[in-house]
């Protein structure tokens, strides 16, 4: 009997989690994109929409809210500016939910049901390739602001974040520039972190440098002290970290736990800005390195004009970060790219960006649209976090680094793609 | 083109002989998860084990304790004293929660354990909304006390985090409290008279309805203490009871329903099984190997490792 019960306990339970999964699905398959052309895009009213799609729940939300909020500022700023060829924007959010499938729905429900002339949003690589397929399909514009693992190149997509090159490999510069000659590689256990390991292991072969461990740990996941023992066991000079949301709470507990510091063993993290460092806590972080290509701190009049309407929308103890620049950055570039097109429609704003020329005076600098690859020019900078939760910059690579996603110009990359 | 990335990708590294400190080490990271997982456990091996109701809502009480923690540090600003304080206060809550799920849905229940099963999933479902509603989708983080952060320097190649130390006694403290309980006090007698002959308890005098509240408290409490504990380790947020119910069930159902005993002995297996393969192999594979190895066990005895037929409880 108390088998028979068990059994029964364990097939409901399975069935639970199993439907649990579907629970945030939404059934809309209505409308198509129409045959040739791009997506209908709906310009009839005085408005014209804009789509955000971003995880506003479950474990990303800590990094993706406020890359909507940034979206937000720039739509609103666009707005009192007198709007895009004398159309006011109206911004449609959606809940991305941390959850691949939820993405792809949401984003055609984005497409078809409010015919949206762009898409910002996205965060980790798993959640764009899910969405891919159906930017592809209707035809439609996401413009994708967070740093990824390159080797992707879609019509569809503007990729305004760093690609490997502008990320990545500067990061394994610098390590190898500062005398640390091995690297332990931690990361989520998904897209992002196993292809930028791939480059990272190529790398650190054509550089002399020994890669002595690699771990990966589920999307979420709060138990690292395994991890974090294996790491301190290697002794390694460094730790790469591509560590995804708030997994990187319990791995920097448990690295101070286990006596591991900054000088002793530096991490680079490549997925934490001043939002999760905020979040994650100044303790467990001074003195850390990260990889990006925009800071808080970064200087220019452009970057204290972002953070001033930033703070003074959404409090003065919100951080601004890279993604949430890139983000509100996309916003803008599109905007350019319209204007040059003089149109909403979709293969002409493609058609006037991939002629090039499309440039905007960012916080973190001046940024060009790189036409053949709809990515962007970027200055890589590498920052060690302070004390009191911002970034320093302490080292950058003096102009913006034409984007490379597909590592051509390396020769250790050949076989990567 | 990324298909090919897989753990097939991994670069062999050098394997040196595996010196006494990391095992001593992984040793105790083990240990440290079976206590996690005895925490989480504890409380549904009495609502579970003992009175056999399958309580789908247990991860989201545990949720409900660690939001406690947060709570009490928003207004108590030290970390020490907030953390001590919400010990008692997260117990309280979650078994106050629990209770109310007893009075207004569960003992209507109790003969059909299958809807049982599915009321408090939509109870847990509920919670869950409620916790993203008040405390927002984002998940939070709690500062730990300084006195937690630290580590102890046992030898100079093995330290232990003086957070998973303040886990494992609170653990211990709790089967210890628990066991107790239910050897020692008149209520012990009682839970124990109405889980093994409820209708005889019943006729002997016992008021079965009010031990059936009691117990569910208890349990339902033990899910707080565990709440605390988990905010040590990651951060909190409304989805974090749905990734803790499985293997909560999990280490009960092999320990053996209705035997105490078992839920000890299996977390702390499971915790070591789980950190050593962990160590030789990748996060992913261990998992794997965990689950086949309780397959294959439950294959065996299906009856878990303890069975009810020897009357004993503790």
């Amino acid at each position: 009997m108390f088998k028979n019960r068990v059994a029964t306990a364990l097939v409901a339970l399975s069935a639970v989690t199993a439907l649990t999964a579907c629970g945030a699905k939404t059934a809309d398959t209505a409308g198509s994109a129409p045959a040739g052309g791009g997506a209908a895009v709906d310009t009839s009213g005085p408005t014209v929409k804009v789509g955000l799609l971003n995880s506003l729940s479950g474990t990303m939300a800590i990094s993706e809210v406020t890359v909507r909020d940034a979206i937000q500022l720039a739509v609103e700023e666009i707005n009192t500016a007198g709007g895009v060829l004398g159309k006011q924007l109206t911004a449609v959010s959606e809940d991305g939910a941390s959850d691949w499938p939820t993405f792809a729905e949401k984003a055609q429900k984005l497409i078809s049901q409010d015919k949206v002339a762009a898409v910002f949003g996205c965060w980790t690589s798993s959640s764009r390739k899910a969405v891919k397929p159906v930017f592809e399909k209707n035809k439609a514009l996401l413009f994708y602001p967070v740093q990824y693992e390159g080797l992707e190149q879609s019509p569809y997509i503007f990729y305004t974040g760093a690609t490997t090159n502008q990320q990545i490999v500067p990061a394994l510069d610098y390590l190898k520039s500062t005398g640390k000659t091995s690297v332990y590689l931690v990361g989520s256990d998904y897209v992002f972190p196993r292809t930028a390991n791939k480059i990272i292991k190529a790398y650190a072969a054509a550089n002399g440098m020994k890669v002595l461990g690699e771990d990966y740990a589920p999307l979420g996941s709060t138990e690292f002290s395994t991890i974090v023992n294996k790491v301190k066991a290697s002794g390694a000079s460094a730790v790469f970290n591509t560590l995804n949301g708030d997994s990187n709470v319990a791995f920097f507990k448990e690295y101070k736990s286990a006596g591991l510091t900054a000088e002793s063993m530096p991490v680079v993290s490549v997925s934490i800005a001043e939002e999760e460092v905020k979040s994650i806590g100044t303790q467990y972080l001074a003195g850390q390195l990260t990889a990006w290509n925009y800071y808080q701190t970064t200087e220019g009049a452009a970057n204290e004009r972002f953070v001033k309407a930033y703070k003074a929308k959404y409090g003065a103890d919100k951080p601004t970060s890279d993604p949430m620049e890139a983000a509100y950055t996309s916003v803008y570039l599109w905007k350019a790219m319209a204007e040059k097109a003089g149109s909403f429609d979709i293969e002409k704003v493609k058609a006037a960006a991939n002629a090039g020329g499309i440039t905007y005076e960012a916080p973190e600098g001046l940024v060009t649209v790189d036409g053949a690859t709809q990515h962007v020019f970027k200055t890589a900078r590498i920052g060690k976090i302070g004390s009191d939760g911002l970034i320093e910059e302490v080292w950058n690579s003096g102009e913006p680094v034409k984007p490379d996603p597909y590592l051509k110009s390396y020769s250790w990359a050949t076989g990567l793609s | 083109m990324i298909a090919g990335v897989g753990a097939a990708a991994l670069t062999p590294y050098p394997r040196r002989g595996l010196p006494v400190s990391v095992i001593v080490s992984q040793l105790f990271t083990g240990v440290s998860i079976g206590a996690v997982l005895l925490l989480i456990a504890l409380g549904l091996a009495l609502t579970f084990g003992q009175m056999n109701v399958i309580n789908m809502a247990h991860g989201e009480f545990i949720m409900a304790g660690a939001y406690t923690v947060y709570v009490l540090q928003q207004s108590i600003s030290s970390a020490g004293a907030s953390l001590l304080i919400a010990l008692p206060v997260s117990f309280a809550v979650t078994g106050l929660m629990g209770v109310i799920l007893e009075v207004l849905l569960i003992r209507r229940l109790y003969a059909r354990p299958l809807d049982t099963l599915l009321v408090t999933w939509g109870v847990s479902l509920i919670l869950q909304q409620a916790a993203r509603d008040i405390f927002g989708a984002p998940n939070v983080q709690t500062s730990a006390p300084s006195f937690l952060t630290g580590s102890v320097q046992i030898t100079d190649d093995i330290v232990i985090a003086s957070s998973r130390l303040f886990i494992l006694g609170l653990a211990l403290a709790a089967v210890a409290a628990l066991m107790i309980v239910l050897k020692t006090t008149s209520l012990g007698r009682r839970i124990r008279a109405v889980v093994q002959n409820r209708d005889l308890a019943a006729v002997s005098g016992l008021a079965t309805g009010r031990v059936d509240r009691l117990t569910f408290f208890i349990g339902s409490g033990l899910a707080g203490i565990a709440g605390v504990a988990l905010t040590l380790i990651g951060p909190i947020g409304p989805a974090m009871g749905t990734n803790i119910i499985v293997n909560a069930f999990l280490v009960v159902v092999v320990g053996g329903i209705g035997q105490l005993k078992g839920t000890v002995i299996v977390a702390f297996v499971l915790g070591i099984l789980q950190s050593m393969v962990e160590y030789a192999t990748t996060v992913s594979v261990a998992s794997v190997i965990v689950f086949v190895a309780i397959v294959a066990f439950l294959q065996w005895r299906p009856q878990g490792l303890f069975t009810l037929r020897t009357r004993s409880l503790a």
